[in-house]
């Protein structure tokens, strides 16, 4: 198989390195070579955070290109669009529905755009999850990564029960009940 | 079996299956992993030491003593480790003895771009380069069994895209963690200029021998497509060259960074038509090939600066475009780091603003005071240079100058190295004012202890380091404990240690909000009738604070209400969510 590759977009402690790490133990335990790289340090305090996933049957580099990504899965609207130039042609963006303005927005020397929705639309497959509100609904608003998940494996030709034993696999068991939850809310509203 | 690791995983699980014994380390991005990963293995003793050079002394002894042993650090803690690390070449090793050091192309975390390359010339010792998390296993590995091959001490050189990068790793048993016998040696272990001008002769030996088994070893690996341009290359760039150019090329993957093999570059660049260097930061590669007198493409076509990427390298070696892409129709607002929702620093920032000082700033995540909105930081040098820095600017600018002048330096960075700087103030009679923002923890590299938080890097209670006590101790006899979120207080303690004329400490105490066992009750929220729209709130640079439709609003999903907006509020317009 060709790589596939995917890039986790958010903000600095939203939780993307969780959502990593379940998909990354998904495509592995499915036999496939993978490679992801991480943000650490600086960055994850509340600055833009990008990571790369990528698998097939064998991967070199671990980082993402312009235009190469097949899927984004962003945990911001802003990030969403910041990261369209590394979208192929043709490929899917999977996006929370929250926006949080960076500082140059709050400190008011720049707007936060008002028509993300409409420029992503234009170049892409776009699926828009109201991830915080979901999250709320399965009770843990830290749950919204694992509802993006659910969003993303209802877009995605990965069989659900592997997502599933991934989440049972990395997922504490006492906050397993409440993050299956949000996952399954997740990908009714990705279908 | 098989294992998706970090590199820095994968480089403790070497460690381990090395049978290192001890691992002493100062963290550092990207490099901390390691050490904090190597704490899963009990055979393993592992410490977090007040800073790299201590670190790698604990290290150097452990290996006199027999055992192996490894100090990590970043590219610019091997500034620091230096010191030890230059005179060990001479002395060698009993257990093996490996510096990991993750060098930061791109500067995702880092205050310069350094590439410590030079430092394997310059202190005449080995270095490795692993290109993926299973080299940084296997070079790991290698590099302690090459430790007492040669009787040196090995660098592993790492990179923010080795390090943070996941990949598979094929798992093996530990061995080789026999502690071997200890003899007292003068001449090898005492460096005085009797014995270390015969070690040097040692040393030079050695290079020789190493520069000889670089021709042989298989860390060098010659790939060979047949193909017209011959391209050399070590660590990440290689996975990028080979991400780009695939079978097109062929390769020569230096896995031996140095010294490196002379002979073999001829052979392999004498069945090239077109040979190319694909090294991010500095033309180390590039320098010692031309040296040869074998013509190369190097900087010329590349970069100094940052990480390379593979579409890079495929524009620079064949020409050829990448993917098409979307191109930003506007500029986007970009989104920096900050201060995180509930940051005792804010509120230290927010009081050193208002009050008009010059900030003498240092390393960690209050370097953010320099960042819009609070601007309030002057200088960042390195770690410890808050204190020492601020010494000299009240050297040269006198007394009214040094009355508007302070120091803000974090609990780990003031155990590393601002203790000495303070020692320099009292010692020269400076009267300068440094504040110690105390938020009990590591905070920038994610979270370790220190000797300040009375924890081992297992979470064992130890003894702490009193920071008032230390303070007296050296000679400071204004030393004033106070709680920057009492804003009030605070901003009266700092005009008065200021005003002083002698040296004084301010110890700025609140936990880091990100510490699990801080925690705010309820939410902060803006009372629509009493705000009166003045944005004073807007000022601390909370990301949680924004400005939508005419209004503030507090974001729930950020605030984690630790209440500083409260306090500053003039018309007491915010409060707590019922
Ligand atoms: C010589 C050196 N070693 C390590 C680092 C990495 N580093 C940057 S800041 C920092 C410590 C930050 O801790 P602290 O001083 O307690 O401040 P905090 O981040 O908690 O506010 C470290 C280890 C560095 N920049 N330079």
């Amino acid at each position: 198989m060709s790589t596939k590759n995917i890039m986790i977009t958010g903000v600095g402690g939203q939780g993307t390195l969780l959502a990593v790490r379940i998909l990354a133990h998904i495509v592995q335990e499915m036999g496939y070579d993978v490679k992801v790289s991480e943000v650490h340090g600086m960055s994850q305090r509340g600055g833009s955070v990008v990571t790369y996933l990528k698998y097939g049957d064998k991967v070199y580099s671990p980082i993402i290109g312009l235009g190469e990504a097949d899927t984004i899965l962003s945990f911001e609207k802003l990030e969403a669009l910041r990261c369209l130039p590394y979208l192929r042609e043709g490929g899917e963006i999977i996006v929370n529905d929250q926006e949080i303005d960076p500082m140059p927005v709050i400190t008011g020397a720049m707007e936060y755009p008002s028509d993300i929705e409409n420029t992503l639309r234009a170049h892409a497959k776009v699926r828009l999850v109201k991830a915080l509100e979901l999250a709320n609904e399965a009770g843990n608003s830290r749950t919204a990564n694992v509802v993006l998940l659910g969003a993303m494996a209802a877009a995605g030709n990965i069989p659900k029960e592997n997502w599933i034993d991934a989440l049972k696999s990395t997922v504490p068991a006492k906050f397993l009940d409440v993050n299956l939850k949000a996952f399954e809310l997740g990908f009714a509203s990705g279908q | 079996m098989k294992k998706l690791m970090l590199g820095n995983e994968a480089v403790a699980r070497g460690a381990y299956e090395a049978g290192v014994r001890l691992i002493s380390s100062y963290p550092g991005t990207p490099s901390t992993e390691i050490t904090e990963s190597a704490v899963q293995y009990p055979e393993i003793y592992c410490e977090w030491a007040p800073n790299e050079k201590v670190a790698a002394e604990a290290a150097i002894g452990a290996s006199m003593a027999g055992g192996r042993a490894m100090s990590c650090c970043k590219h610019v803690g091997l500034n620091v480790m230096a010191d030890p690390v230059f005179t060990v070449s001479y002395i060698g090793v009993n257990g093996g003895l490996v510096f990991a050091v993750a060098d930061d192309p791109g500067m995702h975390s880092s205050q310069n771009e350094q590439d410590s390359r030079h430092y394997a010339e310059a202190a005449k010792i080995m270095m490795l380069e692993p290109s993926d998390s299973g080299e940084c296993k296997e070079f790991t590995r290698r590099a302690f069994e090459l430790s007492e091959q040669f009787d040196t001490p090995v660098f592993l050189r790492l990179s923010t895209r080795v390090s943070h990068s996941q990949s598979t790793v094929e798992l093996q048993e530990r061995s080789g963690d026999e502690i071997k016998e200890y003899t007292k040696n003068i001449p090898k272990n005492v460096m005085m200029p009797a014995m270390a001008i015969k070690r040097h002769v040692v040393v030079e030996e050695r290079m020789k021998a190493l520069s000889a088994f670089a021709e042989t070893t298989d860390l060098n690996v010659v790939e060979d497509h047949g193909a017209k341009i011959g391209v050399i290359t070590s660590g990440i760039s290689y996975m990028y060259a080979k991400e780009a150019l695939g079978d097109r090329v062929n390769y020569l993957k230096l896995g031996m960074a140095y010294p490196m093999p002379a002979e073999k570059i001829r052979d392999f660049a004498a069945k090239c038509e077109r040979v190319v260097v694909i090294e991010e930061l500095d033309p180390v590669i590039e320098t010692f090939v031309k040296a040869l007198g074998i013509p190369v493409t190097g900087k010329e076509a590349f970069t100094l600066l940052g990480e390379y990427t593979p579409a890079m390298i495929l524009k620079a070696v064949m020409n050829e475009d990448s993917a098409p892409h979307y191109v930003q129709e506007s500029p986007i607002p970009n989104r920096p780091p900050v201060l995180c929702p509930g940051c005792p620093h804010r509120a230290t920032f927010y009081v050193l603003k208002k009050l008009g000082l010059t900030v003498s700033g240092d390393i960690g995540c209050y370097t953010l005071g320099a960042a819009a909105p609070l601007q309030s930081v002057d200088s960042t040098i390195c770690m410890g240079a808050s204190v020492s820095a601020a010494h000299g600017m009240a050297k040269i600018r006198g007394k009214e100058f040094n009355k508007k002048l302070v120091s803000v330096i974090g609990d780990s960075t003031f155990i590393h190295s601002g203790i000495t700087g303070l020692i320099d103030i009292v010692y020269n009679k400076g009267a300068n004012t440094v504040i110690i923002l105390d938020n009990s923890i590591t905070g920038m590299t994610g979270h370790q202890d220190n000797p300040a938080t009375g924890k081992t890097i297992y979470g064992e209670e130890t003894k702490a380091v009193d920071l008032v006590l230390l303070a007296k101790a050296v000679g400071i006899e204004r030393v004033v404990v106070c709680d920057p979120f009492d804003v009030k207080r605070f901003e009266e303690v700092v005009r008065e240690e200021t005003e002083a004329d002698e040296p004084s400490v301010i110890i700025a105490q609140r936990p880091c909000a990100l510490l699990k066992y801080v925690k705010y009750e309820g939410r902060c929220k803006v009372n629509e009738e009493t705000c009166r729209k003045c944005k004073m709130c807007m000022r601390i640079g909370c990301p949680a604070i924004t400005w939508k439709d005419g209004a503030v609003k507090i974001d729930t999903s950020l605030c984690n209400g630790c209440g500083l907006c409260m306090n500053i509020c003039p018309f007491g317009a915010i409060e707590k969510e019922a």
